[in-house]
């Protein structure tokens, strides 16, 4: 049984029709990159499967793990196993990296029936994730994100989704604005988390990310609508002729 | 009901009647309530047209006729659910006068002297002489006017030269609100001699929902070096109007953090005012207000600096949810010779319900040239980015919107030092937090959270 299966999702946001139609299944294990350029429904995607809600979905449906996502709020699809990396990852003052970890933790936890962990438990646990992310220990007494950089912010994401162990991880532009040095070590704790069981979707406009993380199947969004499919070959493809190549097979496959 | 102008005549028959049966009290105490009585008689209470009280109506206070609180007693059973017993040096007061058989003093250090008001102007009345009424301004509020003339019982916490007391001072103001209304005008003095070093806790609570009026007055006076930490708790009953004035005098590289927390209570006013007198000293004000309902809750701030090179902050977070009213005021006063001040005054506000209200006022007025002030006011709601942020990482609505209001409070109690106390403070801070109870086993977790950290 596939993990996600996305049939002709349209979706809308402040009244504008972002996605249109869009059709995608994803197994478990497998790791689907979707490209495209700006405006094409991306980060739109993402959001969509985050269960935002002023993202309005008007037509089509998304099974997760045999459920209708589109019925969940964005904990209970947190709480199934969907986890977001968040483009801007949000800064809350007040609240340290640890006390919040370890409350989304236990209240996934919680949602499966399963036993809370405690402090004791639960920062060993943590401080093998940053460890694997090269971030210095100090950050899990640090509000959440606040006067991190954005290389930081990033990388936080991926603790998050570490100590989470979701089914389905959806990366939302995790690589824009790293540095080198910074991407590798995001890819090598991705590639760290890959897994027969659990699946992931790269959102991504550049190519640079799938030479650290190769995915399975790329796909290229292009105005709302996947136009073209294929194997990691197609993301080089991309980066030689460029988006507007497959905006002209859009075009030609219309006429 | 009476009318403004009728309270200092009815306060005047009370007045009298409180006096005789004062005869007892050293004659310059009787002298200076009856200056105070006579100032209070003068301006009777303050409206709306003055600029000091724009914001706050105080004709629940003005027109209602409240009588002294009588003598009461309570059990140590009704005093448990306040959860203050694991304080070592707890004082006890009952509308406004001291409760011997519900206090407690633990081991404090030689030349540190604690005792109740009234004792302490039996026994030795010159010690307070030498400081009650001598900084608070009688000619500016006519509270702290009738605070003095009905000057009976309170708090008297004399630490001398270089003594450094560890465990705080905690002070509880439990007012039993009666059949008609009832008033009590408890009256605090700290004096922190140079180089000491104490905390101490007024912690305003009412058993019951009865109309009640609390005016409370304190002196804290700071010398030099000495690092003095004051707590403020305000959580009285439905009917309760609480109105408090704290002055606070600092010499030469005094350092003076007072924190308040207002959570209960009809109608609150919490003036503070530190004077910074002596060179170099600093002065923190920090204070977090949680109104529901049709609570008021004004802060009266005038921060006075006085001498060069002394640093005051102020930060005030406000919640405000229901039909609550919440005010800020902060004037700060830069007088001609304090050169190199550097003042900061923050308030933000979360407003949680379309009804709620906040008025803040910066009043900066600088008298000297070299200076640093700043100042900063927000008023927002709820980040809806931050609030999809948490639950999309699996915690429930109810539970990220709690999260978000705890983190609002945070920002105050993470500013706190004596960590008995700002433990106790936490806990009353999650329980009054809109959606409670689902962080509480949460919170105590982080504190082992905490101590592991210093441990590893």
């Amino acid at each position: 049984m596939s993990l996600l299966e996305i049939k002709n999702l349209h979706a809308t946001v402040n009244g504008n029709e972002i996605l249109k139609g869009i059709n995608l299944t994803v197994n478990p294990g497998e790791i689907h990159s979707i490209m495209g350029p700006n405006g094409s429904g991306k980060s739109t995607l993402a959001q969509v499967l985050a269960r935002r809600e002023s993202y309005n979905v008007t037509d089509g449906s998304i099974t997760f793990d045999g459920k209708d996502l589109l019925e969940m709020s964005p904990e209970d699809a947190a709480c199934e196993g969907l986890f977001m990396a968040f483009q801007y990852p949000v800064e809350i003052p007040g609240i340290s990296n640890a006390y919040f970890l370890r409350a989304a933790l236990n209240s996934i936890r919680k949602y499966r029936s399963e036993d809370e962990m405690d402090a004791m438990d639960f920062l060993p646990l943590v401080k093998e994730k940053m460890r694997m992310l090269e971030m210095d220990e100090r950050f899990l007494n640090r509000p959440v994100n606040e006067g991190f950089s954005g290389g930081e912010k990033k990388r936080n994401e991926i603790v998050q989704m570490a100590v989470l162990e979701p089914k389905l991880a959806v990366l939302d532009e995790t690589d824009s604005g790293l540095d080198i040095d910074a991407l590798k070590i995001v890819a090598k704790g991705v590639n760290a988390m890959r897994s027969k069981s659990r699946s992931m979707i790269l959102v991504t406009h550049y190519q640079r990310l799938l030479d650290y993380i190769v995915p399975d199947f790329v796909h290229v969004l292009v105005n709302g609508r996947i136009v073209k499919s294929g194997g990691p070959e197609l993301a080089l493809e991309l980066e030689q002729k460029g988006y507007s190549w497959t905006e002209g097979e859009l075009a030609g496959a219309r006429r | 009901m009476i009318t403004a102008t009728q309270a200092p005549e009815k306060y005047s028959e009370i007045f009298d009647q409180f006096s005789a049966r004062s005869v007892a009290q050293p004659h310059w105490l009787q002298a200076l309530r009856k200056e105070a009585f006579a100032r209070f008689a003068e301006t009777g209470f303050p409206t709306t047209r003055d600029e000091d009280w724009r914001f706050t109506n105080t004709s629940a206070v003005s027109n209602t006729s409240f009588e002294l609180a009588g003598i009461d007693r309570i059990s140590q059973e009704q005093l448990k659910p306040l959860g203050v017993s694991g304080f070592a040096n707890l004082l006890v007061f009952v509308n406004g006068l001291f409760s011997e058989e519900l206090s407690a003093l633990g081991a404090l250090p030689k030349g540190v002297k604690v005792a109740s008001l009234a004792k302490q102007l039996a026994n030795d009345s010159a010690s307070v002489e030498r400081y009650l009424g001598k900084y608070l301004n009688l000619q500016r509020d006519a509270f702290c006017a009738l605070n003095t003339a009905f000057i009976e019982d309170g708090i008297f916490v004399h630490v001398s030269s270089g003594v450094v007391v560890e465990n705080p001072i905690y002070v509880l103001y439990v007012t039993v609100p009666g059949s008609t209304p009832q008033m009590n005008h408890p009256r605090t003095l700290i004096v922190a001699e140079p180089n000491s070093q104490v905390t101490v806790v007024e912690d305003y609570v009412s058993l019951g929902n009865g109309v009640t009026f609390s005016n409370s007055a304190t002196e804290l006076i700071a010398g030099e070096n000495a690092h003095v930490q004051h707590y403020m708790i305000v959580r009285e009953g439905e009917g309760a109007n609480n109105f408090s004035t704290l002055r606070i005098q600092q010499g030469r590289s005094a350092n003076v953090a007072t924190h308040s927390l207002l959570l209960g209570g009809s109608l609150i006013r919490n003036n503070v005012h530190p004077v910074l007198a002596g060179e170099g000293s600093e002065c923190l004000i920090n204070g977090l207000f949680m109104a529901n309902g049709h609570q008021h809750m004004d802060n009266y701030m005038l921060v006075e600096h006085a001498s060069p090179h002394c640093d005051s902050r102020q930060f005030y977070n406000g919640i405000l949810n229901g039909n609550s009213h919440g005010v800020f005021h902060g004037r700060i006063i830069v007088h001609k010779d304090a050169q190199k001040t550097d003042a900061k005054q923050t308030n933000r506000n979360l407003l949680l319900s379309d009804d709620a209200q906040i008025d803040t006022k910066p009043q900066l007025e600088i008298y000297a040239d070299d200076v640093k002030c700043t100042h900063g006011a927000t008023i927002g709601q709820f980040d809806d980015n931050a609030l999809f942020y948490l639950r999309s990482r699996g915690l429930p609505e109810a539970s990220a919107r709690h999260l978000l209001l705890l983190a609002f409070a945070n920002e105050c109690l993470d500013r706190m030092h004596s960590t008995q106390v700002r433990d106790h403070i936490e806990k009353l801070v999650v329980n009054s937090l809109p959606g409670a109870a689902r962080f509480i086993g949460e919170r105590s977790l982080q504190g082992a959270e905490r101590n592991l950290e210093e441990v590893g």
